[in-house]
């Protein structure tokens, strides 16, 4: 019986290809949007994916990791010296302006300054130059994005062997690096600790953003985050815990989540409308056919099942359509390097249960009607 | 003519109103109306006197107000929508005057559909409604839409639909008045083929009098009750004369 329905519903091109692109439009509307959402709030975390560091210490007051509240420099010693962390490396992080000499063009960048002699959290793909170049005096490694950014405007991309301007400083690109691009600031500019602090950050009393951190061997990196906020006073994250409270500061500070819930809505309401008002008029005009098998003896159970089952088939083939779009879609999107995109499970697994409930509401409008169907309405012309 | 042993279906006293409050209307009057194996039966009367809905109620597919139903001796008056639904599905082919043949199924598809409906395999089911499509004439047509079919083919695909499963009741609305003459006598030669096999029976409401000689017994219905039953072919022709 299940193929009768299957067959009913496809022979009716027209109302089957509407219900299709209805709910194949809804899966695009929410799943395109939501994995722009999650690829926006994974830019939000960039510096975690970038520097690789198991524990965070900030400030008290930090809650995300495009913040900078500085610490004191001799915080960093005071991190060392607690039980169980086998190294700790300061890192400078903070947006500062900076200008292509050829052609007084200026940028904002995210300067980010290592520990000169542990390069702790340099970035782990160089794609031109080398990282080592880093220590030799008056230097820096630029991303893919500065790159693309500083390069408007000139004749030949910028590259190793340029010369950039930080704070009326000369600085030479020795290295170009692949990361993942900030939501705010500019592309990431990556120099020492000691120069980004003495020479081309903005000077103030406290200069130390972030103290990267290692357990030592045998121990996890929350034991010795919490042990570290005990004996120094400070906030001490591990990576992931880091990551949430940054994700938790941009839903409760931006519009952001509040637009994209939105989208997911409509795209909600658009399907179900569509879905719903195309389904229904399917089985109003199936109503004669659909009482013959009733009073042939189809149980109504059976009968409610196959409008659920067509509903249910038309769903899940809109949503097959609707997911590869937005994949085709993300692999652009990725390929651009421009529009944020990133597709964690959870975001089909949600939009494909709210599919099927699209479709259950959908079918439940014929369900009614049939189930009250008297029988007899088959004889009558 | 008829040798009667016993009624494929009984009725007795069945009331059924429509309606409610001022609208309230009294269909059947409490009618009676017997229906013996073997036999078809026509149901005729002026329209509007309650002969579709009398059929419905003899077919499980409305429930009469009061009075007793029997068919094959058990009282489906009072089985539970359930176990009614069950014993329509075993026993009764429907023939409808507009065919209700689902316009997307071939005709094969269309004619299993009573097979798969009492749970038969596909395969099955198929094979099963190709052979009877054969017998109806329509072999070489098991792959057609309905929509490619003419009205008369229509019907007999709709008479091997109503057969495939083998019930005992055949019940008919009006199945020839969509059809022209030589269609007509097709699907009645077909029909009353059928009721000649000793267990079945045919009933057939019509206000179609060119089919009235396939008769074997027809009732008179008028204002909600039948009134009168001419149980010979001898007695109908007598009857309705100069028709056939
Ligand atoms: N579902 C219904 N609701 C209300 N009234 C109904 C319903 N079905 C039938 N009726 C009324 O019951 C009466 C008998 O209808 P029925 O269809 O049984 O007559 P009929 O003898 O089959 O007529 P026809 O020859 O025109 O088909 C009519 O007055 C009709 O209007
Ligand atoms: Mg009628």
């Amino acid at each position: 019986m299940y193929l009768v329905a299957l067959k009913m519903l496809f022979g009716d091109q027209s109302k089957y290809m509407m219900l299709v692109s209805g709910m194949a439009f809804a899966t695009l509307l929410m799943a395109q949007q939501s994995a722009l959402f999650c690829g926006l709030m994974s830019w939000t975390y960039s510096p975690l994916v970038n520097i690789s560091a198991s524990i965070w210490v900030a400030d008290s007051k930090v809650e995300q990791v495009n913040e900078n509240k500085p610490m004191r420099d001799t915080d960093a010693d005071r991190i060392r010296s607690v039980d169980g962390v086998a190294w700790a490396a300061p890192l400078y992080q903070g947006i500062v302006v900076a200008r292509d000499p050829t052609n007084s063009n200026f940028k904002f960048i995210t300067l980010v300054g290592l520990d000169a002699t542990t390069l702790a959290g340099a970035p782990g793909r160089i794609v031109q130059g080398t990282l080592d170049d880093l220590r030799r005096p008056g230097t820096a490694i630029i991303d893919e994005f500065a790159v693309e950014r500083f390069s408007e405007g000139r004749d030949q991309p910028i590259g190793v062997g340029d010369l950039l301007e930080i704070n009326d400083n000369q600085v030479e690109v020795v290295g170009i690096c692949d990361v993942q691009r900030p939501f705010i600031g500019g592309p990431f500019v990556y120099t020492t600790y000691d120069r980004a602090v003495s020479t081309y950050a903005y000077k103030s009393r406290k200069m130390l953003t972030f103290v990267l951190a290692e357990p030592a061997a045998g121990l996890s990196p929350t034991d010795v985050a919490r042990r570290i906020e005990a004996g120094t006073g400070l906030k001490a994250f591990t990576r992931e815990e880091f990551r949430w409270s940054t994700i938790r500061w941009f839903f409760r500070n931006t519009g952001i989540p509040m637009v994209m819930g939105i989208t997911v809505f409509i795209g909600l309401v658009v399907g179900m409308a569509i879905s719903a008002q195309t389904f229904y008029s399917f089985v109003l005009e199936n109503t004669r056919f659909l009482g013959a098998l009733k009073a042939m003896g189809t149980p109504t159970p059976v009968l409610c099942k196959m409008l659920l089952f067509q509903s249910v088939a038309v769903g899940l083939i809109g949503y097959g359509i609707g997911i590869g779009i937005t994949v085709a879609f993300g692999r652009m999107a990725l390929s651009t390097r421009q529009i944020p995109y990133a597709m964690p499970w959870q975001v089909p697994a949600i939009v494909l249960g709210i599919v099927l409930l699209i479709s259950s509401v959908a079918a439940l409008g014929g369900i009614l009607r049939i189930a009250r169907l008297e029988p007899a309405i088959v004889f009558r012309a | 003519m008829s040798t009667v042993t016993r009624d494929a279906v009984q009725m007795r006293g069945v009331d059924k109103y429509f309606g409610e409050g001022d609208a309230r209307t009294h269909v059947l009057k409490t009618t009676d109306f017997d229906a013996p194996l073997g036999e078809l039966v026509m149901l005729v009367g002026p329209s509007g006197c309650g002969k579709t809905t009398l059929l419905s109620v003899l077919a499980g597919t409305l429930n009469a107000d009061g009075g007793q139903v029997s068919v094959f001796g058990e009282r489906i008056d009072q089985m539970k929508p359930a176990a009614l639904t069950r014993f329509r599905a075993q026993n009764i082919g429907f023939i409808f005057q507009q065919f209700n043949l689902i316009p997307t199924l071939t005709a094969a598809e269309n004619v299993s559909v009573p097979l798969l409906i009492q749970g038969k395999s596909n395969a099955v089911a198929l094979k099963r409604a190709r052979d009877v499509l054969e017998r109806v004439g329509l072999g070489h047509k098991a792959g057609e839409r309905p929509s490619k079919l003419s009205g008369g083919q229509q019907q007999r695909v709709a008479i091997a639909r109503a057969l495939v499963h083998e019930p005992r009741l055949l019940i008919c609305d009006e199945p020839t008045s969509a059809l022209d003459r030589e269609n007509g006598t097709l699907v009645m030669q077909l029909l009353r083929d059928v009721a000649r096999s000793a267990d079945r029976t045919v009933i057939i409401v019509t206000h179609d009098s060119r089919i009235y000689r396939y008769a074997d017994r027809m009732a008179e219905m008028e204002d909600g009750r039948v009134f009168r039953t001419l149980d010979s072919a001898v007695a109908i022709a007598a009857e309705h004369s100069g028709h056939g």
